[in-house]
């Protein structure tokens, strides 16, 4: 798609949107800044349907799902992951922007990891995409840190006393990813099928795995 | 600076919101205004400790009230006529919803980030890491304080953590120093630590006593305690 973005035309995915709606104020200066940047040839409109193309199909927590369920089956490569994440991860190809230097934290049955960004919004793009509008919140933001066990509650997590939280503000440069605990009954599993039963908040550290059929 | 997006132990936000199969992005805006951040970040005419300032220079009324990519236009905007590629009278007209003149259209300019340079943008290894060879001057199991400055530049040591003490859990390695490297003055490469925080050493008393906040913090933000 090397032609210029067809300005004139609607995404029919975008439900915010009807069609024959006034584009709002916001909807208008983004066009105005595109079309002006393009014109002083300082943006290639078709890079910009890359990006976009990249993190909205390609990259999400799909893979980060693949690297627990790997760590869930393979000992050595659960090591490697705990040692040095962001080598590990690199095994599996997922490399790059606000991946560069990964973390994983295991959660155990007397440890649950929480990850947060409390200065802005950090999260691990290569492993689980882009993060979601509550992440980026201000209630989540605030609250992680002061009242880790009232954000779990209503995560539907409810943790018992003796289980250390352990919660990660991403002030630097560091990624983190949470390994959650292999639920029971899941010993005869594929790791395909492992991977499926994992989910982006487990990852955050805001859910736990559910068994299967549960 | 003490600013809102400092967010951490605030009160009053209520209840976090989430939503059943959230898309990626919830507008077409979203997804262009994510892109052109991206793109024009590629001409590292800033770096990510700029970019972040800049949102957090966005007035605290504003910033509370914007969405994230609203933040993130604000941002851009802010540091396209800072840096030089927009004047100030073509981003009003932006701001005004006016779109360019399309008869002036030039090709694309050298350090622009062409569409075949995205994937190699997209997988770059290396980000605020360096490999000077700075000496730690703290190890894994140092009891740390704090510091207690409130600068009013880009600092990425939270409020909530100033004058607190805390044990070192893991050296990370040397890395760029943000509140310099914001300002464009100095990268400053030095150790970055996660340290633990006891909940209770933060939050008081009422804090559940096994918990525990791992901030990652820059040898400039610490001292022995």
């Amino acid at each position: 798609m090397s032609a210029r973005h067809d300005h004139g035309h609607r995404h029919v995915d975008d439900p915010s949107h009807p069609h024959n709606a006034p584009l709002s104020e916001v909807e208008l200066r983004v066009r105005a800044l595109e079309s002006l940047l393009t014109d002083k040839g300082l943006v290639d409109p078709a890079a910009l349907g890359e990006l976009i193309d990249t993190y909205e199909t390609r990259v999400g927590p799909r893979n980060g799902a693949r690297v627990v369920a790997r760590a869930w089956v393979d000992p050595a490569f659960r090591r490697r992951l705990l040692e040095n994440a962001t080598e590990a991860i690199a095994e599996m190809g997922f490399i790059g922007r606000q991946g560069e230097d990964m973390v994983v934290v295991e959660n155990t049955p007397r440890v649950h990891n929480l990850v947060v960004c409390t200065l802005c919004s950090c999260y691990p793009w290569p492993v689980l995409g882009l993060p979601p509008v509550w992440y980026k919140s201000a209630p989540y933001r605030s609250r992680a840190v002061i009242d880790p066990r009232g954000v779990l509650r209503e995560f539907g997590v409810d943790l018992p006393d003796d289980v250390e939280v352990r919660v990660w503000d991403s002030t630097a440069e560091l990624r983190y990813l949470v390994l959650p605990e292999r639920p029971p009954g899941t010993e005869g599993m594929t790791e395909d099928d492992l991977a499926a039963l994992v989910t982006r908040d487990t990852m955050i550290g805001t859910a736990r795995v559910a068994a299967p059929g549960t | 600076v003490n600013g809102v997006h400092d967010m951490g132990g605030m009160h009053g936000f209520g209840a976090v919101v989430r939503e059943g199969h959230e898309p990626v992005f919830h507008t077409e805006w979203e997804r262009r205004a994510f892109a052109l951040t991206l793109a024009m970040g590629a001409w590292k005419r800033w770096n990510l400790d700029t970019s972040r300032f800049a949102r957090e220079r966005m007035p605290p009324v504003e910033y509370l009230a914007a969405s994230y990519y609203e933040r993130w236009l604000w941002g851009l905007e802010a540091l396209l006529v800072e840096r030089g590629f927009l004047i100030p009278e073509e981003l009003a007209r932006v701001r005004a919803g006016i779109a360019a003149d399309r008869g002036s259209r030039v090709p694309l300019q050298e350090g622009a980030l062409p569409v075949a340079a995205v994937p190699r943008l997209l997988r770059n290894r290396r980000a605020a890491r360096r490999d000077d060879p700075v000496p730690a001057r703290f190890e894994v199991g140092d009891r740390v304080v704090a510091r207690n400055r409130h600068p009013t530049g880009h600092t990425r040591l939270p409020r909530y953590a100033r004058g607190r003490r805390g044990v070192v859990a893991r050296d990370h390695g040397v890395f760029v120093f943000p509140d310099t490297n914001a300002l464009d003055q100095a990268e400053k490469p030095q150790h970055v630590y996660s340290v633990r925080f006891e909940a209770r050493e933060l939050w008081g008393p009422d804090a559940c006593p096994r918990d525990a906040v791992y901030v990652d913090l820059w040898d400039d933000y610490l001292d022995s305690a």
